[in-house]
């Protein structure tokens, strides 16, 4: 390991000294491109994140991609109803890896308002493996922006080797998460085993 | 506007043998509604669109209900001898009425700048016979609104140009608006469950994982 003050001296002559691997992270956690789709009004604080005002751009993350072969990130922005879930996990599928999510809103993490409902599906982590998830109603720029710099720090701590590296470089994870079929009375299955187990609730009466 | 009785009237005139009842609403609305018998229905809302002091050329709304079987308690007074006094008693008569699907229109006049008059229409049973007439070629607006009743009530309108579920998908079985609908049991994970919720939520209890 190279000794930190001398890293810091060969910084000021504009020498820098890292690993291959932060690097490699320092680049893809400042070219994150979303994928550009939105679900309900949540997606209205997502476009006013990539406005002027909050500027996401300075994050790298201004390019919202219309395709998904060219996206690196989902920002699942409103109401997964059960019509609509497949297609947004068919959707996930066909981003290539590395490939993240963000489950932005009450809707998107728990069925939020909607969710004793008979069509909206109570969080789209049921099904796909989610990064970030923001609560909120919808949640502001801000809490989107946070979500946003915790997935660049996620990716930043990421190691290339070992255990623990990152799906995309591990060859035995999956990329692909199968997709629900329309049942007769609800989604079949109601939810992925391989991806969501139900947590446990603590309950204090 | 004509009050509804004066319409009730002018309908029997209109549409011969046209059986209609008016509903009456004890609410502070104190909107009151016409019901129309299924086989009357097309006719009637033909005339209600096209008779030139009428004109109701606008269905701003139509919407469903679903009543289950139910006893209905009625309040008579009825004169007793009671230890050869005669007096007055109230008796409780209950009546039971099969359970049926209603559907509503709420209908304005744009041109006449009238409204709205209310009409409905009630199926046989909530079984088999579920089928009424679609207004959809008298008001082209009701078509979305009768698919969406057709999908959420099960109600069939004969005579809609394109019945189709509109917002659950082919091959859903169940409709959800329905008071006896059971919902899929998806109560694994309830972190603010209260009430009904919380009943449904116990049954799932123990299965949970440590995150």
């Amino acid at each position: 390991m190279i000794d930190e003050g001398l890293r810091t001296e060969l910084s000021k002559q504009g020498i820098f000294a890292l690993k291959l691997e932060e690097l490699y992270n320092w680049g893809r956690k400042n070219s994150v491109w979303p994928l550009q789709f939105g679900l309900a009004c949540c997606a209205i604080e997502m476009i006013a994140t990539s406005m002027a005002r909050y500027d996401l751009a300075r994050f790298g993350a201004e390019v919202f991609r219309p395709s998904p072969r060219q996206a690196d990130l989902m920002i699942v922005a409103g109401t997964v109803t059960k019509k609509m879930a497949p297609q947004v996990i068919r959707l996930y599928n066909q981003m290539p890896e590395p490939k993240y999510v963000i489950a932005m809103g009450a809707c998107a993490i728990s069925g939020g308002p909607f969710k004793q409902g008979y069509n909206v599906l109570k969080g789209i982590d049921r099904y796909i493996p989610v990064d970030v998830h923001i609560p909120g109603c919808p949640p502001r720029p801000e809490a989107l922006l946070h979500a946003f710099m915790t997935l660049q720090k996620k990716i930043e701590d990421q190691s290339l080797t070992g255990a623990q590296r990152p799906r995309h470089l591990d060859a035995n994870a999956p990329s692909e998460f199968p997709i629900p079929r329309f049942g007769a009375h609800d989604l079949e299955p109601p939810n992925n085993p391989d991806v969501w187990h139900p947590p446990v609730a603590v309950r204090t009466d | 506007m004509e009050t509804l009785e004066q319409l009730k009237s002018r309908l029997e005139a209109a549409v011969p043998g046209a059986r209609l009842e008016i509903i009456p609403n004890e609410s502070p609305s104190g909107q009151r509604s016409l019901l129309v018998d299924a086989n009357d229905a097309v006719a009637i809302a033909k005339f209600l669109r096209d008779a030139p002091q009428l004109r109701f050329d606008y269905a701003s709304n139509v919407t469903g209900v679903d009543w289950l079987d139910a006893v209905l308690k009625e309040k008579l007074k009825v004169k007793k001898v009671v230890d050869g006094v005669e007096k007055e008693i109230e008796e409780t008569i209950e009546k039971k009425r099969a359970g049926y699907l209603e559907v509503v229109y709420h209908l304005y006049s744009m041109e006449l700048k009238h409204g709205p008059v209310i009409i409905r229409m009630r199926t046989e049973n909530r079984g088999e016979k579920v089928h009424l007439p679609s207004l959809t070629p008298i008001w082209r607006g009701c078509e979305f609104q009768e698919r969406e009743i057709f999908d959420l009530y099960g109600v069939i309108f004969d005579g809609h140009p394109d019945l189709r579920r509109i917002l659950m998908w082919e091959g859903f079985q169940d409709h959800p608006m329905r008071k006896d609908y059971v919902e899929p049991d998806d109560y694994e994970y309830e972190p603010t469950a209260h009430d009904d919720v919380l009943e449904k939520a116990k049954k799932h209890e123990g299965q949970g994982t440590v995150a």
